[in-house]
């Protein structure tokens, strides 16, 4: 469904990504792991357009992504849950909602989705009125998380969920992803949190220095003396 | 070999030029002066839209002194210099205590011009208003530091311009000007290795208010008739920004090459034009300032040496220069860039 | 209480409301972009001039050049920010601060070349109502209450509705409204128009009560600064009310000194407050 073919990019006269290549099928949960600075962050912000691809291909259901706007990647079906958060903070949880919303087609739905959105979330709808910048770190996170699925999008990037969340937290939003993907979506997981992380997704990738350096089913990469060792502390 | 030519053209200038065009060479280094005093400040980010105030406070303390108690200018002007930069102290310790940057400097410092022009304008009893003020004439007076004959204002405008120049290079050449720099690049890292942040800016500041006051009493004994919006206010002080920007406010010789241009500029319309295209200069200038913002932030200065510099590096290795880097233009801080140069 | 204090705060505060209209231009331009129209007053001069020509020269019914100047002016606000603060939009405040500074100059030069520095007057006399022996001027009567409900307008308009909230989110995070389908450059482009519809309307309200000529800008242009300083760059309720504060020391000095010392002591006022408390007012 989403694939991305020797993809490079980068900052200036800095680069990130060195012919990145994954896939990603429908209905599948994929990981991303890899250690601080490996270009997980740029990886995700590639494909949602926030930052060119310098050469490679990308494709979504066929079509080419790689030279869209980022405005437009929305309109493919392509939800991106930024790293941080990143919600507006003095608009309320609603009207957050509302911008997730925004493109023609997911206004239509508006309230459709507000109602599928909120049972996912009842936290959300008792909050729906405060002001999104007042509200604890999980409670933030699950609004962004929100905010991406009022788009109704196919594929959801989530660029590290559970940065910066106390453990008890973290495992509700690995719940949560359970949860999205029981509902029909694909989902691709940029994480630092290899243990949890591979518990949800069928695939996982690692990425190093903004190049893959290992890819296999979770359970192999469970298995995997080296990621055990690097990245689970065993 | 510039330098030569440079001194033997400004010695003789005034035996061979017509006296019209030595007026406008008077004019042109007085201003030239103002714009270098503004500089002092510009080049290191801390852009006044106010000065003025300073100019305006500069011209009209000593000619109303003058015109009302006889007060030499020997003594107005000293005066008018210490009132602006009382007001320049007034003003700028609160603002950099606080840390109002940017655009908030900005609009403070164009309040403050502004308060300036109004207070005149209100004063008219004493000032004339909008009317104007023209000062009493004596004829030939050192007392009165007037001179009908251009030469002797000529040799008062070559000096003034030249003490501009020095003071810049003072200030270039010192230790003060790295911390400046360094101020306004990062002023808390800078806090952080022991610059003396306040006392760095207050002391640019005092002497550019200073130097600006004086350029505007030396205007105002110049041409004898002052007028709140010509030395003062919003536009003057825009005027001010514009010139030094245009020349190249990072050059020693910019703002006085803004000057030139300028001021060439207004003369060669009004000639070519005459009285029917009031404003084409100035609509000129807007369009100017427009372009050379987005295409030439370095000035016309700026940009020449750029390329000079680019020119030699393509023969040779480039070294870094006194001032200005070869590595993607000119490095500016916290102001005016180069497109692709570090900014801050 | 003095009648005719009564009556100066009362002037002051209906002149409050174009100054309000204005602040609420340059704020949401502010907010949003993060740019100053150092020109903002000067566009509202073009827009005068526009009614001037359009009702007094070529005989336009004045309702029906009221919208013209407004759609006019809104397009110039467009073309300023496509040719202008586009390009400088990633550089340092002081680049954008001189670009706009360069359309200052540029429309007072341009419009002193085209008109000549005659003051124009639109001639509509409108009558000076008496109410409990005070004087009020109609004209400023009807600006205080269009002001009022061109604000009241803006607010609906930002609080419901999808471009709306789209422009409060614009201005809170610029970037990452993009994830959500919203171009930023269109955004900014009808945000530029609104606040130049902003100018045309003060424009309007303006050209019934004043004459225009080509410097009228310098004459409240920093006064609309200083009140959006004051409410707090940005702050587009801080903006509002510091309108009705500035407006009120202007009416009050007038009465008690000259109008021109009102200014004075609003141009102090600011700036002795701008010492105590940059940020503003009421800083977001």
């Amino acid at each position: 469904m989403l694939s991305l073919a020797t993809v490079s990019a980068g900052y200036g006269s800095f680069q990130a990504l060195f012919g990145v290549s994954l896939e990603v099928s429908r209905g599948e949960a994929v990981g991303v792991i890899g250690p601080n600075g490996a270009g997980k962050t740029t990886l995700m912000r590639v494909i949602s357009g926030i930052l060119p691809m310098r050469t490679g291909a990308m494709t979504f259901e066929g079509r080419p992504i790689g030279g869209l706007p980022a405005h437009r990647v929305v309109e493919q079906g392509i939800a991106h849950v930024p790293e941080n958060r990143r919600l507006f903070p003095r608009l309320s949880v609603e009207e957050n909602l509302r911008m997730g919303a925004f493109i023609p087609p997911a206004r239509a739905r508006f309230s459709e989705q507000l109602d599928w959105v909120y049972d996912l979330f009842p936290r959300l709808k008792d909050r729906r009125k405060q002001l999104a910048g007042t509200m604890s770190g999980g409670e933030q996170q699950m609004c962004a998380i929100a905010r991406a699925l009022m788009s109704k999008p196919k594929v959801l990037l989530m660029d590290e969920p559970s940065a910066g969340l106390a453990p008890l937290v973290v495992a509700q939003v690995f719940e949560l992803v359970r949860k999205i993907r029981a509902e029909g979506l694909t989902v691709l997981i940029v994480e630092q949190n290899v243990q949890q992380v591979l518990e949800v997704v069928d695939r996982a990738y690692l990425l190093e220095v903004g190049a893959i350096k290992l890819s296999g089913t979770s359970a192999e990469l469970k298995g995997n003396s080296f990621i055990r060792e690097a990245y689970m502390g065993l | 070999m510039f330098l030569a030519a440079g001194i033997v053209v400004l010695i003789a200038l005034p035996l061979v030029a017509p006296t019209y065009f030595l007026h406008l060479v008077i004019q042109i280094l007085i201003w030239a002066f103002i714009y270098t005093a503004w500089s002092l400040m510009g080049r290191f980010g801390f852009v006044s839209f106010g000065h003025g105030a300073f100019m305006g406070i500069g011209a009209y303390v000593p000619a109303l002194l003058w015109g009302y108690w006889d007060v030499t200018p020997w003594l107005g002007i000293p005066l008018s210099v210490m009132a602006s930069v009382l007001l320049a102290v007034i003003v700028g310790y609160p603002c950099f205590r606080r840390k109002v940057v940017g655009h908030y400097f900005a609009l403070v410092t164009l309040a403050l011009s502004q308060v300036v022009l109004l207070s005149l304008i209100a004063a008219r009893d004493i000032t004339g208003g909008s009317l104007g003020f023209t000062q009493k004439t004596v004829g030939h007076s050192w007392y009165a530091l007037q001179f009908p004959e251009k030469g002797y204002f000529y040799a008062i405008a070559v000096l003034l311009w030249l003490a501009g120049l020095w003071v810049w290079l003072w200030i270039d050449r010192g230790i003060g000007r790295e911390a400046l720099e360094a101020i306004s690049e990062d002023e808390d890292a800078a806090a952080a290795v022991g610059i003396d942040v306040m006392r760095e800016k207050m002391r640019v500041t005092v002497i550019s208010a200073a130097l600006t006051a004086l350029g505007g009493a030396i205007y105002g004994q110049y041409v004898m008739y002052l007028n709140p919006e010509t030395v003062s206010g919003i536009s003057v002080s825009l005027q001010i920004v514009f010139a030094a920007i245009l020349g190249g406010v990072y050059s020693l010789f910019g703002p006085s090459v803004g000057s030139l241009l300028t001021l060439s500029l207004t003369e060669g319309l009004r000639v070519w034009f005459g009285t029917n295209f009031i404003g084409a200069a100035n609509t000129i200038y807007g369009i100017l300032l427009v372009l050379c913002v987005i295409f030439m932030p370095q000035g016309v200065v700026g940009t020449l040496q750029l390329i000079r510099l680019r020119r030699r590096s393509q023969a040779k290795p480039a070294a870094a220069q006194d001032g200005v880097t070869a590595q993607d233009g000119v490095t500016a801080k916290g102001g005016v860039t180069a497109k692709g140069g570090v900014t801050t | 209480m003095d009648i005719y204090l009564v009556e100066a705060i009362i002037n002051g505060i209906l002149l409050g409301g174009v100054l309000a209209l204005l602040a609420l231009g340059l704020n949401l331009i502010f907010g949003v972009m993060d740019v100053v129209w150092i020109a903002y007053a000067d566009i509202v001069m073009c827009g005068m001039y526009a009614i001037y020509f359009l009702y007094a020269q070529y005989g336009v019914p004045l309702p029906l050049a009221f919208i013209i100047a407004i759609a006019g002016v809104s397009g110039l606000g467009v073309l300023v920010h496509l040719l202008i603060i586009a390009p400088v939009l990633d550089s340092p405040p002081l680049n954008q601060l001189l670009a706009t500074g360069g359309l200052l100059f540029f429309l007072q030069s341009f419009a002193t070349l085209l008109f000549g520095t005659d003051f124009r007057n639109i001639g509509v006399r409108l009558p000076v109502l008496e109410i409990a022996s005070m004087y009020v001027s109609f004209a400023r009567l009807i600006a205080f209450a269009v002001g009022l409900i061109g604000a009241v307008a803006l607010y609906f308009f930002l609080k419901r509705t999808y471009v709306g909230t789209a422009i409060r989110a614009i201005a809170q995070d610029r970037e990452i409204v993009a994830l959500m389908g919203i171009d930023q450059r269109r955004i900014y482009i009808v945000v530029s128009a609104i606040g130049g519809a902003l100018a045309g309307l003060a424009a309007c309200l303006l050209a019934l009560q004043y004459d225009v000529h080509p410097f009228i800008g310098n004459t409240f242009g920093p006064v609309i600064f200083i009140i959006c300083v004051l409410g707090g760059l940005g702050n587009m309720i801080g903006g509002f009310i510091a309108a009705f504060v500035i407006s009120q020391i202007i009416a009050i000095g007038g009465y008690y000194a000259s109008t021109e010392l009102s200014y004075v002591l609003a141009f102090t006022f600011f700036i002795v407050l701008m010492l105590i408390r940059p940020r503003g007012l009421f800083a977001p």
